[in-house]
């Protein structure tokens, strides 16, 4: 069978797979529609988290992001992992005693006020649509590359899956769906590493691989690829590091803080029973992401070293060590077709010379072998996953199930990322603000109704990619760090930081990182408007815009906790409200409302 | 009252050695001492790079599953656990 035909069969599968869970797992109480009846098991719960959690950005961009920048793209692997220490320790026990349905449900009654309740409803909004644009691009990239529909098809084929199945159930359809998708997921990450890692290493065990020799037994294989790359003029990739190490130490912080303030993630720990549960089930939704997360390393240098050994087949600086263009392999061509990998013969000797131009005393060493520039002037990093089963001369199935995965994955982050939207708006705005009298009927058709808005507004912004779609993880980020978690934790902590003080918090948090990414980035990212230019140079402490939203937190906590001081201490009841959700005891009866 | 006080005093005290050594096996081994570190070296690897894609991941999921069986004992020892069903 043709890779075509695999491919169709494979996510055809799935698909069915997922549209069946919908009409098994149907919604038919807003408890069910929220937080599916407060009834998964933490295992489960665990493993669903795990594929809200890993986006198309975890299944497809980590590993090239790894690829390419060695050792500086451990902020992503700890950020994103380390931030589930935060939320088991700090947020979702809490919370789940709390036992509502929201995340501005909390701030509002923690903080006894309707203001901290939109503004919390905003910092979800914005955070989560930002977040779910990217899903979108990444299920239509899919489609179009792999199924060979145009990129709008795709697009469409992906809204209506989730549409069905996110509509009708819920969180509860939503999670149970996530189970089967992380199941497809996982197997479609680690089938191909294994393979992978046993043709280089001879070791099947990718996390192991990384620290084997090669096949032949000569070299270390991290020491063979830092040789590969610096004898190109590349920055040897187990010391390269990604700005400078306070820049790491801040992108890694705001990654861990923004991790935890996430709302579609917190929104998980709420559909445990108990809060017992909801401490376990942050260490199994970890142990499920550690399973990829570890294994990326060893996928992201492994296609490094593949691509490298297929470009320069032997000794820098001899003629025939480079191969001939008409020579290339079947998944470059492949990929020179969607304009994601290019090639331009510089010299015009027919064989291609890749290496770091930019490195001044490499490019010298170059020019005397004729070499007349980097040859390869697109090597799109977001192939790496989808061209690595390729590059390794996999066989068809695995490429399909690698497209399968990656449709997994970006489907199943969508979905959640829809129902944290479609439950502020009905949920915090209809019943909560504008009509509490609405009866339990009515709001779950509202959340229906907010869903599939959601998705349309979604899907319009997939198919009419804003200029700022580039930049929106910076913000989804930043926002979740400087305004989300801070004003949770200091909820549950310290019973002194009241309602003034917890608005004035989360505005200048996010106030001050907005900034930051705008001043640098542009205002709403439209190229030119950025009034201090996009250069390192001017950057503060040499901190990215990324990794700001960690400064935002801190200023977060100092002005919240400055302002409480100022003005008179929380109401009694409140002070209540946190000595009761600090103990675990009457956490079933909470959940009644 | 004071039981419950009490609770939250040994639940704080967890909480900070468990946040201590996730500081320290990220941002101390696997960032700021990583250079330091790499003089170590196992299977071609430097152990500040391991601890940075590897060893920080693994730790964490050890602190979560550690603060999640003393957090049950503590709910016991204080009665302040949730009813058996």
């Amino acid at each position: 069978m043709d890779l075509q035909t695999i491919t169709y069969l494979f996510v055809g599968a799935t698909f069915a797979l997922y549209i069946g869970i919908a009409f098994w797992a149907r919604a038919s109480t807003t408890g069910e529609f929220y937080v599916a009846g407060k009834g998964i098991h933490p295992v489960a719960n665990g493993m669903a988290t795990a594929a809200d959690w890993m986006s198309a950005a975890s299944f497809i961009s980590m590993a090239g992001l790894i690829a390419f920048n060695g050792y500086g793209a451990s902020v992503f692997l700890m950020g994103w992992t380390g931030g589930y220490v935060l939320l088991a320790l700090l947020l979702a026990p809490y919370l789940r005693k709390f036992g509502k349905f929201t995340v501005p449900e909390f701030i509002g009654e923690r903080y006894y006020s309707r203001t901290a309740r939109v503004v919390a409803v905003i910092c979800l909004i914005l955070a989560s649509i930002t977040y779910v644009i990217g899903q979108m691009k990444g299920i239509g990239v899919a489609f179009s590359r792999f199924l060979e529909t145009d990129y709008d098809t795709g697009l469409y084929i992906g809204m209506g899956i989730v549409f069905i199945y996110s509509v009708m159930g819920g969180m509860k359809g939503i999670t149970y769906t996530q189970i089967a998708q992380y199941c497809v997921l996982i197997f479609a990450y680690t089938v191909p590493a294994v393979f992978i890692s046993l043709n280089i290493t001879g070791n099947p065990i990718p996390q192991l691989g990384i620290l084997s020799t090669m096949a032949d037994g000569n070299n270390y294989m991290m020491d063979k690829l830092n040789t590969v790359v610096s004898e190109l003029g590349f920055n040897e990739y187990t010391t390269q590091v990604m700005g400078s190490k306070l820049n790491m130490f801040a992108y890694t912080l705001t990654l861990m803080i923004g991790t935890a303030g996430l709302p579609h993630v917190i929104i998980r720990f709420f559909t445990v029973p108990k809060v017992k549960d909801a401490r376990s089930t942050a260490g199994w939704a970890l142990v499920f992401i550690a399973i990829l997360y570890t294994t990326a390393p060893a996928v992201g240098s492994m296609a490094r070293l593949n691509l490298m050994n297929t470009i320069q087949t032997g000794p820098v600086g001899e003629v025939t060590s480079n191969i001939k263009y008409d020579d290339r392999p079947q998944w470059f061509k492949n990929w020179e077709s969607t304009g994601l990998l290019k090639f331009e013969d510089k010299n015009g000797d027919g064989r291609i010379q890749y290496y770091n131009e930019k490195n001044k005393e490499f490019a010298a060493k170059a020019e005397s072998y004729g070499w007349k520039g980097n040859e390869m002037v697109k090597v799109d990093r977001d192939i790496m996953v989808l061209a690595n089963p390729e590059i390794a001369k996999l066989p068809n199935w695995v490429i399909a199930l690698v497209v399968a995965g990656g449709l997994a994955a970006a489907l199943s982050t969508a979905a959640g990322l829809l129902l944290a939207i479609a439950s502020a708006i009905s949920h915090d705005l209809l019943k909560g603000i504008f009509k509490p009298e609405i009866s339990e009927k009515e709001e779950l058709m509202a959340g229906r109704i907010a869903m599939a808005g959601a998705i349309g507004l979604a899907g319009y912004f997939g198919l009419h990619p804003p200029d700022f779609a580039a930049g929106t993880v910076a913000i989804a980020f930043g926002l979740a760090a400087s305004s989300i978690f801070p004003a949770l934790m200091m909820g549950i902590f310290n019973k002194n930081v009241n309602r003034t003080g917890a608005i004035a918090g989360m505005v200048t948090g996010i106030g001050i990182t907005m900034l930051y990414v705008f001043q640098h980035k542009g205002i709403m990212f439209i190229p030119g408007t950025s009034f201090l230019g996009d250069m390192s140079p001017n950057w503060f402490f040499g901190i990215s815009p990324n990794a700001f939203g960690c400064v935002g937190a801190l200023a977060n906590f100092a002005v919240a906790i400055i302002v409480s001081k100022m003005t008179a201490a929380p109401p009694e009841h409140i002070q209540h409200l946190v000595e009761d959700i600090r103990v675990p005891a009457g956490a079933g009866a909470a959940s009644d409302h | 009252m004071n039981k419950n006080t009490d609770y939250w005093k040994e639940n704080l005290r967890l909480v900070a050695i468990l946040l201590a050594i996730w500081f320290a096996v990220s941002f101390l081994f696997g960032i700021i001492l990583a250079d330091t570190l790499d003089a170590i070296r196992i299977g071609g690897v430097g152990l500040g790079f391991w601890f940075a894609q590897q060893g920080s991941i693994y730790t964490f999921l050890a602190l979560i599953f550690v603060y999640t069986k003393k957090m049950n004992a503590l709910d016991r020892k204080y009665d302040v656990h949730e009813d058996d069903d």
